[in-house]
């Protein structure tokens, strides 16, 4: 498509660099400094795709963010493989380049010959609410037809189906002031803010060139030079200032706490040949003292019959696009408008060409400066004339208009033949930010807009964004938030309008389509029912009709829709209520909000010293926390059932090879350190000696059992604890909670050391054989280093803590040795180990071995709602201490009830069943649903040592019910079982009687 | 009595080497003690074994000839960490424990639980900040800072060696993360 609407001179665009881009599958071409809109009203194309509900012929509206209506899915680099297109691009930021690849959305089987628009003669069927009132039964249908059907039929663009191969980046950074916005009020209040050098000034906007509103400008003047030259030198001044760092294509989405803003800034999307791995967006996360909003404002659409054909746009966009793209719309405009700035635009236009009228709502004498400007330069001006409709379909061809009588009658018609419509009802400020930021909003009727009112956290607006539109003033408001006494001079600008919500017509309103919200097809009749059906808020309003809730958020329509209920209820805007603003203020898409954060790199995977070792062996592992363990170590041929069988018998006859190295553990140091374990441990510690273990249960202040682990004390001031693997950064909390909050008056200090060690067990009749010829320092010997005992000393030659402990019941070694050495010594003894066959075990195993002995896991059989009694685990509860942590819990009567559910086991009728774990136990499964449960099983596993399954439960008073029947769920029903006592296998030889 | 053998250290990474503009390297093992001791108990005590505590919180003040120094990360009111060459570590900790007889004070010795790595090149800061948070401006943060704090999902000590070179130490399971999140970073610095 060749650029027949592109004039010849003017615009910011570089007709030195021409370019290209892919639309639909034709030729599009353009300049740089180009938006995919500039291009195509270049080249006189104004449908640009269809629309959400009605698949009606859309074309341009706006020239930036707030585009609701010309969105497009755009491959970003069509050349680099898949993975790099993303729906719903508004045409009017997308920045021309060569490569880019872009469709409309929305039709089939094209843009021009669309099968869905036959929703718009449907479309008495479709009106607000249709899917409450449509869709109500039957209530199946909802899953298999009505949503899938109406997913398909409405909606906007296509979701990727491939991976994001792009980069995303993240950056946090901190300033003195951030400015939002580099229009002419931000621009004003970053020079301003930066001219103290040692202020940290970020400047963000969303726009790839700076300037606002000004690069639409030709004519105004700032500081006695024209306003673009005045945007060019206040950058150069910026950029001179170190202090100043200058983020185009960087749009604020996200107003936080404390002064928190989030905003991605467009890194590369727009550079033709970006190197491969450059970020294509980056997060920037910025921490402001104080933040100067300067975000501007939006214009309002008129509501008329058939407002949304293609060629029908706002007013300010139409200059835009004729200044700073040097691109007619048309050649045929009229302008139509309750607003003064509006006859700039249509000044602009007829100074570049095009045949220009003005149909204006406003009475000649509610018109300022403005009326005598355009009559001046020749335009035919109608005031107090209304739009009844626009004609044309694909585009617009003509405006029906007609003289507002005296007492509002419609006068007689006149059609204006046009192929291009400015229009414009005014303006709203672009609030959004400081709503986010908390701030309550005020309605100022004489502007007809919500300002921001009083601010939450320490930021300000300056300019269009708290209804300031005179070019001047807004300069030296802007200059004034960014802590700045003088401003420059500059043009006066035509400011002022009428509000207006429908126009007038005296057509019948229930047949006519007349758009509020064009992104989610909402029309002025929509919201008249909304309000006929009794939704007179405006939040209800919303959800009903959907107004506002688009990808724009509603940023041309919800000024409309809250002053059309109004006025139908009769009541001040301000008590319909107003919207809410959320982030984001325009769409982010998920790779800038996830930046690094995917694949390897989407979470920490711990891995221990042993790891390594463990992968070489075939280990499959399973994710235990954030750490990675190995699960079983399965030989060729084995499934795990297999391996596990393998790896638990050999522990039980020779002796296995254990990594521990995950559990927490944490050094207790201080005077206060035996004090302190009293006060967290429900069991006694002060009498444990140097060189004793114990096991040590831990409540939470609520009673319940919160960790578990063997705890060592290495010396009258100093003990090594274990706890739980996912429990050790809790357990660490949880201590320094009580000791800064509780107790900090004792002296004790806790240091992690859960990676300082790499911890081998060694379990097994065979265990002391294996360690026996590395360890020096130490005597092995039963007598002189009994069960529940702890020595340190060298295993291999490096310095060991070395534990007489066993979570197997057999007889046990647990080696703490420095991480890095954890491999070396785990290797040594595994080779020695051959000759005592010593075989690797992993998590499953040790699961298996420590429940055949009934050793409960936390997490496993308790649920934070178990208590130590409920667990046969009463008498590690002291009950000669003063206090411990969940002491007084514990005598609550509910929690020393008879019937609580306590700690049984349960055998299967059929001894090679496996219960599930979770299953929910029943006393008679012939009792109608819903059922008395009254367990449920916690641990099962198929025991290769007991020769048959076994598992653990908690049943409603267990302990008194032992040898008793149940029945169990199972997936295909219930299985029968009997309650026994939770521990299955009786260790022979040397045993660890914890 | 089998000799311990500095050669069986197996660290907690293999080399990955960085190539973009900021680099990131990962540092040689040290000695690291963890120091715990309340300012009452330490009685207005400067130094304690030639490491000097009078630092500010969040600074590392270091002494002693290079090679041999002795380094005290002021991490917290009543927090240090020591860090000392790898094979002076169990002198220092005989040698500090002495030194702090008869004071309230808690030793432990870290040296294989963290891991170090340098970033050091122009847009180092940048780097730090694609996953911390906190201001690493000179002014916030200048050379001879020393922090507890976040990169990415990691917790880490954060010091500042000079103004383009930093140092991350996080715990040796979380050190891959760390690592590869900062070479990712670092790309921004190609």
């Amino acid at each position: 498509m060749s650029q027949p609407f592109r004039l010849a001179s003017g615009g910011r665009i570089d007709r030195t660099r021409p370019l290209s881009v892919t639309f639909n599958g034709k030729r599009l071409e353009g300049f740089a400094g180009d938006t995919i809109a500039s291009m195509l009203i270049a080249s006189g194309q104004h449908l640009a795709g269809r629309s959400f509900k009605y698949h009606r012929p859309r074309g341009i509206l706006s020239h930036g963010s707030d585009e609701p209506s010309a969105l497009l899915s755009v491959d970003w680099r069509a050349d680099r493989g898949p993975g790099r297109r993303d729906p719903n691009n508004r045409a009017s930021v997308v920045e021309a380049r060569d490569g880019l690849v872009v469709d409309t959305q929305n039709h089939w089987p094209s843009l021009e010959t669309d099968i869905g628009a036959v929703n718009d003669l449907l479309s008495p069927v479709f009106v607000a609410g249709f899917y409450y009132k449509t869709f109500m039964w039957p209530r199946k249908f909802w899953d298999k037809v009505y949503e899938p059907v109406i997913r398909r039929a409405a909606g906007l663009g296509e979701a990727p189906k491939v991976p994001d191969a792009d980069r995303y980046s993240n950056r946090h950074a901190h300033c003195d002031v951030l400015v939002v916005g580099a229009g002419p009020a931000g621009l004003a209040a970053a020079l301003a803010a930066s001219a103290d050098g040692t202020r940290r000034v970020i400047l963000a906007d969303e726009g790839c060139e700076p300037g606002g509103a000004l690069l639409n400008d030709v004519t105004s003047s700032v500081g006695g030079t024209p306003a673009m030259e005045w945007v060019a030198e206040s950058l150069a001044t910026l950029d001179a200032r170190e202090n100043v760092v200058v983020l185009p294509r960087t749009t604020v989405f996200g107003y936080y706490n404390h002064n928190h803003v989030c905003m991605v800034e467009r890194v590369s999307d727009h550079i033709a040949d970006a190197p491969e791995g450059m970020a294509r967006e980056r997060l920037w996360q910025v921490r402001a003292g104080e933040v100067v909003l300067a975000t501007g404002s939006h214009e309002r659409p008129l509501v008329f019959e058939n407002n949304d054909r293609p060629g029908i746009m706002l007013a300010e966009s139409v200059r835009s696009f004729v200044n700073r793209w040097a691109a007619l719309p048309g050649n045929d405009l009229v302008v139509a408008t309750s607003s003064a700035s509006a006859y700039r635009t249509a000044l602009d236009a007829k100074a570049a060409g095009m045949k220009v009228s003005i149909v204006d709502i406003r009475l000649e004498t509610d018109c300022g400066p403005e009326f005598a400007a355009a009559r001046e330069a020749g335009i035919e001006v109608r005031t107090g004339h209304t739009v009844i409709r626009a004609l044309g379909k694909k585009r617009v061809s003509g405006l029906v208009v007609a003289k507002i009588g005296s007492g509002g009658g419609i006068g007689e018609k006149t059609t204006l033949t046009c192929d291009c419509v400015a229009m414009s009802g005014g303006w709203t400020p672009s609030v959004h930010l400081f709503s986010q930021s908390r701030g309550k909003l005020a309605f100022d009727p004489e502007l007809d807009a919500f300002l921001p009112g009083t601010s939450v956290q320490a930021e300000r607006s300056a300019g269009a964004c708290r209804g300031v539109y005179d070019l001047a003033a807004v300069v030296a408001d802007g200059a004034k938030a960014g802590g700045g006494s003088a401003a420059p001079e500059a043009t006066a600008s035509f400011t002022g309008f009428q509000p207006v919500r429908v126009l007038p017509t005296d057509a019948d309103a229930s047949r006519v389509k007349a758009f509020v919200d064009f992104q989610n097809d909402v029309t002025a009749k929509d919201i008249k029912l909304a309000v006929r059906e009794g939704f007179e808020s405006i939040e209800h309003v919303k959800r009903y009709t959907t107004t506002g809730m688009a990808t724009d958020q509603g940023k041309t329509s919800n000024m409309n829709a809250l002053g059309l209920v109004a006025g139908i209820l009769d009541r001040p805007l301000p008590a319909v209520g107003t919207t809410t603003f959320r982030p984001p203020y325009t769409p982010v898409t998920f790779g800038a909000l996830i930046g690094p954060a995917r694949d390897e790199l989407f979470d920490p995977v711990r891995k221990t010293p042993i790891d390594g070792w463990a992968a070489k062996n075939g280990a499959v592992f399973e994710p235990v926390a954030l750490w990675r363990r190995a699960r079983y170590f399965p030989k060729a041929g084995e499934d795990m059932a297999a391996a596990v069988a393998r790896e638990t018998r050999a522990v039980r006859t020779n002796v296995g090879i254990f990594d521990a190295s995950t559990l927490g553990k944490i050094e207790v140091v201080g005077p206060d350190a035996a004090e302190f374990m009293n006060r967290i441990y429900t069991n006694a510690w002060l009498k444990l000696k140097t060189g004793g273990c114990r096991y040590g249960l831990m409540l939470r202040e609520d009673g319940f059992v919160y960790d578990d682990g063997v705890v060592a004390r290495l010396a009258e001031d100093r003990f090594h604890v274990t706890t739980t693997t996912g429990g050790a950064p809790r357990v660490l909390r949880h201590m320094e909670d009580y000791l800064q909050t509780e107790w900090p008056d004792l002296d004790v200090f806790l240091t992690s050391i859960t990676e300082q060690w790499a911890v081998i067990a060694l379990q097994g009749p065979k265990a002391r054989q294996v360690l026996e010829p590395f360890v020096s320092e130490i005597d092995l010997s039963e007598a002189a280093f009994p069960h529940m005992t702890v020595k340190t000393g060298y295993v291999c030659g490096v310095p060991c803590r070395l534990f007489r402990v066993s979570f197997t019941g057999e007889l046990g070694f647990e080696v703490n040795v420095p991480a890095d050495y954890g491999e070396a010594v785990w290797k040594t003894l595994y080779e020695e180990g051959q000759k005592h066959g010593i075989t690797p075990y992993g998590t499953e195993a040790m699961h298996v071995l420590r429940a055949e002995v009934g050793y409960i896991v936390v997490g496993q059989e308790t649920d934070g709602t178990v208590t130590p009694d409920d667990l046969g685990l009463s008498g590690l509860v002291s009950k000669v201490k003063p206090d411990f942590v969940g002491k007084r819990s514990l005598a609550r009567p509910d929690m020393v009830a008879a019937d609580r559910r306590q700690l049984v086991g349960l055998l299967t009728r059929n001894p090679g069943e496996v219960l599930d774990e979770g299953a929910q136990v029943v006393d008679d499964p012939s009792q109608p649903i819903p059922m008395k449960m009254v367990g449920h099983v916690t641990s099962s596993y198929a025991s290769s040592n007991c020769g048959r399954s076994i598992a653990m439960a908690m049943i409603d008073g267990g302990r008194e019910r032992i040898g008793e029947t149940v029945f169990v769920t199972t997936p295909a029903g219930f299985t029968e079982a009997t309650i026994s006592n939770a521990v299955f296998y009786e260790v022979k030889g040397e045993t660890a009687d914890a | 009595m089998l000799e311990l053998n500095l050669a069986r250290r197996a660290p907690a990474l293999s080399p990955v080497a960085s190539e973009a503009g900021v680099k990131v390297a990962t540092l040689d093992a040290v000695g690291r003690l963890a120091l715990r001791v309340k300012a009452a108990a330490l009685a207005g005590r400067a130094s304690v074994d030639g490491f000097d505590l009078s630092g500010a919180i969040n600074s590392r003040s270091a002494s002693g000839e290079s090679g041999g120094e002795r380094a005290a990360l002021r991490l917290g009111p009543d927090e240090w960490m020591l860090l000392v060459p790898a094979d002076e570590t169990d002198e220092r900790l005989e040698a500090v424990t002495a030194a702090l007889t008869g004071v309230a004070h808690s030793l432990v010795d870290v040296s294989h639980r963290d891991v170090t790595f340098s970033v050091e090149g122009r847009g180092a800061d940048a780097v730090i900040n694609a996953g911390c948070p906190i201001d690493v401006s000179p002014s916030a943060f200048p050379v001879g800072s020393a922090t507890r704090t976040i990169f990415g999902k990691a917790e880490i000590v954060l010091a500042r060696r000079a103004a383009d070179r930093f140092t991350v130490t996080c715990w040796r399971s979380f050190a891959p993360y760390v690592q590869g999140f900062l070479i990712e970073a670092a790309k921004d610095t190609l």
